[in-house]
C-alpha cells in the first residue's frame, strides 16, 4: 500500500508527468484549431477546452477519446503545486522557476474562473437609437409580457433549454402554462401558401404568423452568421387552449393577445442583459484610406446615461479603445446598414486582471531565471576563454596531438 | 592568399553592395529617372509611378524586367509610360505570366508561343478575353479555398489583365489617339459653342478615366500632402473642362504624354521638370519620401542580402572541411555585411511606412530572418566554429527567398486594416512574437545542422557536438522568453480591444502552441528525458510547429486573424513539414550509423 502510494507521489511530482500533460495540451489546441473549420469558436470552446472529456460522437455513439481542457489543466496545476510542495527550496537561484509557475497556476485559475464567468453580448445600435440592454449572440429566450399595468410591465422570460426540450412550462406568475410544440434551432420564415396542405396538425397558428410557415436550417457555426429559431407554442389556459402562436427571432414584433382580462405579448428573441445605465448611438464613423475601400477605422460616438444621473456624457469607442463601464466592456464589433448602425460587442469578464497580473509575474520569472543561466553562461566562458589560452601558451612548441578524440558525448552516456 | 582571404571577401561583398546602391541612370536621352520618382496615390498611400510600375510587374508576371519583342530590356519605368501613353508599343510586350496549360488553352496558345515559355502580351491574350471572362465568371462561382489549379489559374490572370486595363486607362483613354492632342485645345472646347459634341464624348471619356483609372497622380491645387484630395486624372480633366483650363500636374502629364509618344526627349524631360519643381517647392518631404524609396526599389538590398546569405553559408560549410579559420572567419564577416544590408533594407521600409518593422506577412518574413540572423551573429562571436554563420546563412536566405515569392502579391506597403492600425501594439506584441519565431527557428535549424554533420560527416567531434547542444538550448530558452512574452503582450492587446484576454482563435492557439511546444522541450530536457539527440529531435519539430503558428493557421482561413490568407504556399508548407518529418527520423537512426560518432581510433 505504502509503495502505491509512493510510486503516485513519485508521478505526481514529475516532470515525466509535466512533458506528457503539455504534450496533451498541445494536442487538444491543435485539435480544437483545426475543427473551428467545422464547428465555429464557440462550439469548439465547449466541446474541447471547457470540459473534462472530449466526445467523440457519430449518429448515436459518444466515445470519450480525448482529456478535455478541465482534465489536462487541473492535472498540470495538481502536479505542478505537488511538485512544487515536494521539492520546494527557499534559494534564490530558483526564484525565477518559482514566480513562473506561480504566474501559470494565476494564469489557469484565472481561465478557468474567465469560462465560467465570462459572458458575451451585441448591443446593435441605428444613429439615435437608445438601449439598456444588450443580447445575446447565440442563446434566446421566450418573452411573455403582461401589458394591463400602463405603468410597468411584466416579463416573465424563459431561457433556451426548456425550450428546446419541448417542455411544459408554468409559471407563478403566467395564468397559462406554455407548451413547446416545434422548435427550429435554425430557420428560414416563409409566406404559407394558400394551396398547400397544412403541415402542422395543429389549430391553426394565432397573430401574424398565421399566413407565415417556419421551415428548418442547418445550424451555422461561422463567426459571421447567426443561427435564427423559431418555435411553435401553445398556450393553455385551465380550462382550454387559448390558441398556438408560432414565436421566431426572425420576426421584428412581438405578438400580442388578451387572456383572462389581461393584455399580453408574446415574443421569441435573443436573450436580453438589462444594464442600470443606456446608451445612445450619437454617430457611427467608417473611415477609409484615400481613394480604397481598405477601413482605417471604425468608431461609434455614444451618449452614456446612467438613472442616477451622475454619468451623463459622449465617449468615442473605436478600434482598440472600447468603452470600460459598469463591469462591461463595449467594443466596435461591426456595422450593418449602410454605415448607419453600429454593432457593440460586450463582453463582461470580472476576472479581466487575474491574466495581466498573472503574466507580469511569470515575465519577472522568466527574466531572472534565464538572467542567471546567461550571467552563469558568460562566466563560464569567460574562465574557459582564459583557460585555453594558458593551454595554447602552454601547447606552443609541442607536437600538436593527432588523435582524434572519440564521442563520449551525453547521448552515449 | 589563406591569410588575405577574409579581407578580399569582405571587399568583394562590400564592393557588390555599393554597386547596388549606386543611383540609377538614364540609358537614353529621356529622364526616366525623373519620371519614376513621380507621385501618385494607390491603394491609399502616395508613392512613386516606380513602385506602381515594379509591384504591377511582379503581380503580372512575377518578376520585374521586361524584354521587348526586339530582345531589348525595358526598364519598369519606361514599361509603365508605354503602357499609359503607347498601348500598341506595351501590348506586345509579354509581361503576363501563365503556366497553366488548360488557361493557355483558353486562348489557342501553347507555352512555344510565349516568351521563356511562359509569358505572353496582350495582343497574344486579347482574342480569347471573352472566352476567359466566361471561365472567370464560372470559378467566381468557386469558394477560393476550393478552386483548383485551373480556376485559380484563369482568376490570376483576369486580375493581371484587369490591373493592367485599368493601368492603361489611367492617364489617356487607349483607344483614341487624338486625345491629347484635344486636351492641350481644351480652353477652346471648352468655350466653343460649336463643340458640343466634342465635349460630350469628352466627358464620357473623362467618366470612364475617373471610374476605373488605376492612379490617382493628380494632386490638389493646394493642400498637397493630404491624400484624401488627390484625384484621378479623369477628374481632373472632367473639372479643367468645366474651368476651362487644365490644371498644372494633368497639363504636365499631358506634355509628357505627347513627348512620349511623339519620340521627344528634350519636351519630354522639360514637362517633368517643370513639374517636379513645383511639386519639390510645394511638398518638399513627400518629394524626399518618393526619391527614396525609388532609390531603395532600384536598389533591391534584399536581394543582395539573399545572395551574400549563400555565398556565406557556402563558406562556412566549406569551413568545417578546409581552411577552418580562414573561411569561418570570411562567412563570419559576409554574413555580418548581409545583416547590416537587410538591417538598412528594413529600417528604410520603416521610415518609407512610418511603422513598426513588420505589418503583414511579407515583413514578418524579412524580420523573422533578421532576428534569427542577429542571434547567430552573437553565437558565432562566442563560438567562432563557423556554424553561426551557416545557420544564419540557410535562415537569411530562406526567409528572404519566402518574403521575394510573398511580395508578387503587390505593394508590400499596404495600409493597415483598421484594428491593426495602432503602432504601439505592432511595435511590442508582433515584434516579440516574431523574435520568438526567429529563436524557435533557429535552434531547429542549428539542430539539423548538428544531425547533418554528426549523421553525413565525420566533422562533429565532441566539444562541437558539446556546443551545438549548449547554442540549441539556449537558443530554445531565448525563444520561449520571447514567444511566451509575444503571446502575453497579445492577450492584452485582445484584451484592450475586443474586452477579453484569450478568445481561442486559430492564430493565438498557434502562438500558444509554439510557447507549449518550447516549455516542452525545457522540460525534458531538464528531467533527463532527453539527452543531446532527443534535444535536436525535438527542436526540429520547432521548426514544423513554428512553420504551423507563421503560415499553417492562416490558411484555415477562419477566425480574426485570417488577414494573411494566401493558398499557394500550401503545398510548399507540406513540403517543408515533411522535410522536416524526414529530418527527425534521421536524427533517430542509431548513433553506431552515425559516421562522427562511430569512429574510435
Amino acid at each position: 500500500m505504502r509503495t502505491i502510494l509512493r510510486d503516485l507521489r513519485d508521478a505526481l511530482v514529475s516532470l515525466k508527468l509535466t512533458v506528457a500533460l503539455i504534450a496533451f495540451s498541445i494536442v487538444l489546441v491543435l485539435a480544437a484549431t483545426l475543427d473551428q473549420v467545422h464547428l465555429g469558436v464557440w462550439a469548439v470552446q465547449a466541446k474541447y477546452f471547457y470540459t473534462f472529456i472530449v466526445w467523440w460522437s457519430s449518429g448515436n455513439l459518444r466515445l470519450p477519446v480525448f482529456p478535455g481542457g478541465y482534465a489536462i489543466g487541473g492535472l498540470l496545476l495538481a502536479n505542478l503545486l505537488a511538485a512544487h510542495f515536494y521539492r520546494f527550496q527557499l534559494t534564490p537561484r530558483k526564484s525565477g522557476i518559482y514566480l513562473v509557475h506561480l504566474g501559470l497556476i494565476l494564469l489557469l485559475v484565472g481561465q478557468f474562473l474567465t469560462g465560467l464567468l465570462q459572458d458575451e453580448y451585441q448591443m446593435r445600435l441605428d444613429e439615435g437609437e437608445t438601449k439598456n440592454f444588450s443580447e445575446s449572440y447565440r442563446n434566446i429566450e421566450l418573452a411573455i409580457t403582461d401589458l394591463t399595468d400602463p405603468n410597468f410591465d411584466e416579463v416573465v422570460a424563459i431561457p433556451e433549454r426548456p425550450l428546446a426540450r419541448k417542455e411544459i412550462i408554468q409559471h407563478p406568475q403566467l395564468p397559462f402554462r406554455v407548451a413547446v410544440k416545434t422548435f427550429l434551432p435554425n430557420s428560414i420564415l416563409q409566406m404559407r401558401r394558400g394551396d398547400a396542405p397544412d403541415t402542422e396538425p395543429l389549430n391553426s397558428p394565432q397573430g401574424v404568423a398565421s399566413h407565415l410557415v417556419a421551415t428548418i436550417q442547418p445550424l451555422t457555426f461561422k463567426t459571421d452568421e447567426r443561427n435564427y429559431p423559431s418555435a411553435l407554442v401553445e398556450l393553455d389556459g385551465p380550462d382550454s387552449a387559448i390558441g398556438t402562436w408560432l414565436v421566431s427571432t426572425l420576426l421584428d414584433q412581438p405578438q400580442r393577445f388578451d387572456f383572462g382580462g389581461r393584455s399580453w405579448k408574446i415574443a421569441l428573441r435573443f436573450a436580453r442583459h438589462y444594464q442600470p445605465f443606456s446608451l445612445t448611438l450619437l454617430k457611427f464613423s467608417h473611415d477609409r484610406y484615400a481613394g480604397t475601400d481598405i477601413p482605417k477605422n471604425f468608431s461609434s460616438r455614444l451618449h452614456l446615461a446612467s438613472p442616477d444621473g451622475r454619468d451623463d456624457r459622449d465617449v468615442l469607442v473605436y478600434m482598440n479603445n472600447p468603452l470600460r463601464y459598469g463591469g462591461l466592456t463595449f467594443y466596435q464589433a461591426g456595422f450593418a446598414n449602410d454605415d448607419h448602425t453600429s454593432v457593440l460587442q460586450v463582453v463582461r469578464n470580472p476576472g479581466w486582471l487575474v491574466p495581466y497580473i498573472a503574466c507580469s509575474v511569470m515575465t519577472l520569472g522568466f527574466l531572472i531565471q534565464f538572467g542567471l543561466h546567461l550571467a552563469g553562461f558568460v562566466t563560464k566562458r569567460r574562465k574557459l576563454a582564459a583557460a585555453s589560452i594558458m593551454k595554447r601558451e602552454d601547447r606552443r612548441g609541442r607536437e600538436e596531438d593527432s588523435v582524434k578524440p572519440g564521442f563520449a558525448g551525453s547521448t552515449s552516456k | 592568399m589563406k591569410r588575405f582571404f577574409p579581407f578580399l571577401a569582405l571587399a568583394a561583398a562590400a564592393a557588390a553592395i555599393v554597386v547596388s546602391l549606386l543611383p540609377p541612370r538614364n540609358r537614353t536621352d529621356y529622364d526616366l529617372v525623373a519620371f519614376s520618382r513621380l507621385p501618385t496615390l494607390v491603394n491609399g498611400r502616395i508613392k512613386p509611378l516606380d513602385t506602381v510600375a515594379r509591384t504591377s510587374l511582379l503581380v503580372m508576371q512575377g518578376r520585374q524586367r521586361v524584354t521587348a519583342p526586339d530582345g531589348r530590356s525595358v526598364a519598369p519605368a519606361e514599361w509603365l509610360l508605354d503602357v499609359l501613353f503607347r498601348p500598341s508599343v506595351a501590348n506586345a510586350y509579354p509581361t503576363f505570366e501563365i503556366v497553366h496549360p488548360d488557361v493557355l488553352a483558353l486562348f489557342n496558345l501553347t507555352p512555344a508561343d510565349g516568351a521563356g515559355g511562359k509569358r505572353f502580351s496582350y495582343n497574344q491574350l486579347a482574342p480569347g478575353l471573352p472566352e476567359l471572362d466566361r471561365q472567370s465568371k464560372l470559378a467566381d462561382g468557386v469558394e477560393s479555398a476550393n478552386r483548383n489549379a485551373f480556376q485559380r489559374g484563369v482568376i490570376q490572370l483576369r486580375e493581371s489583365l484587369v490591373l493592367y486595363q485599368h493601368l492603361q486607362t489611367s492617364l489617356a483613354a487607349s483607344d483614341s489617339p487624338g486625345f491629347l492632342t484635344q486636351l492641350t485645345h481644351l480652353d477652346q472646347i471648352a468655350h466653343d459653342p460649336a463643340a458640343d459634341k466634342i465635349r460630350r464624348e469628352l466627358s464620357d471619356t473623362f467618366a470612364t478615366m475617373e471610374a476605373i483609372g488605376y492612379l490617382l497622380p493628380i494632386p490638389p491645387a493646394a493642400d498637397r500632402a493630404n491624400p484624401l484630395r488627390w484625384k484621378s486624372a479623369g477628374a481632373a480633366m472632367r473639372d479643367a473642362l468645366a474651368a476651362g483650363k487644365l490644371d498644372s500636374a494633368t497639363a504636365a502629364y499631358v506634355e509628357l504624354g505627347l513627348a512620349w509618344r511623339g519620340y521627344q526627349p528634350a519636351a519630354f524631360n522639360a514637362a517633368i521638370e517643370r513639374y517636379r519643381s513645383e511639386l519639390d517647392r510645394d511638398v518638399p518631404a513627400l518629394m524626399t519620401k518618393c526619391d527614396i524609396e525609388a532609390r531603395f526599389n532600384s536598389a533591391q538590398p534584399f536581394a543582395t542580402s539573399m545572395n551574400l546569405y549563400v555565398i556565406a553559408f557556402l563558406l562556412a560549410i566549406v569551413s568545417w572541411l578546409k581552411w577552418p579559420d580562414a573561411l569561418g572567419r570570411s562567412a563570419f564577416w559576409i554574413t555580418a555585411l548581409a545583416w547590416v544590408l537587410a538591417t538598412a533594407g528594413i529600417a528604410a521600409r520603416m521610415w518609407l511606412e512610418g511603422r513598426p518593422p513588420v505589418t503583414n506577412l511579407y515583413s514578418s518574413a524579412l524580420f523573422v530572418g533578421w532576428a534569427a540572423v542577429a542571434l547567430c551573429l552573437i553565437l558565432e562571436r562566442i563560438y567562432r566554429n563557423a556554424i553561426g554563420s551557416a545557420a544564419a546563412g540557410l535562415i537569411g536566405f530562406a526567409t528572404l527567398l519566402i518574403a521575394h515569392h510573398l511580395a508578387l502579391g503587390g505593394d508590400t506597403m499596404e495600409m493597415m486594416r483598421a484594428v491593426l492600425d495602432s503602432n504601439f501594439w505592432l511595435a511590442t506584441h508582433v515584434v516579440t512574437i516574431t523574435v520568438g519565431y526567429s529563436a524557435t527557428f533557429l535552434a531547429g535549424f542549428l539542430a539539423l545542422i548538428y544531425v547533418a554533420r554528426g549523421l553525413l560527416t565525420r566533422s562533429l567531434d565532441k566539444p562541437t557536438a558539446d556546443s551545438l547542444t549548449r547554442m540549441v538550448y539556449g537558443i530554445l530558452c531565448f525563444a520561449t522568453l520571447f514567444s511566451f512574452v509575444g503571446t502575453v503582450l497579445g492577450g492584452i492587446w485582445a484584451d484592450q480591444s475586443w474586452g477579453r484576454f484569450w478568445g481561442w482563435d486559430p492564430k493565438e492557439n498557434g502562438a500558444l502552441i509554439i510557447v507549449l511546444w518550447n516549455s516542452l522541450i525545457l522540460h525534458a530536457r531538464w528531467g533527463g528525458l532527453v539527452k543531446a539527440r532527443g534535444l535536436m529531435v525535438l527542436a526540429i519539430f520547432g521548426n514544423i510547429v513554428t512553420s504551423w503558428s507563421w503560415f499553417g493557421v492562416n490558411m484555415l482561413g477562419v477566425g480574426l486573424h485570417s488577414y494573411g490568407f494566401m493558398d499557394a504556399a500550401f503545398w510548399w508548407l507540406l513540403a517543408f513539414v515533411a522535410s522536416q518529418v524526414a529530418a527527425m527520423l534521421l536524427a533517430a537512426t542509431p548513433v553506431a550509423r552515425w559516421r562522427s560518432f562511430s569512429v574510435t581510433s
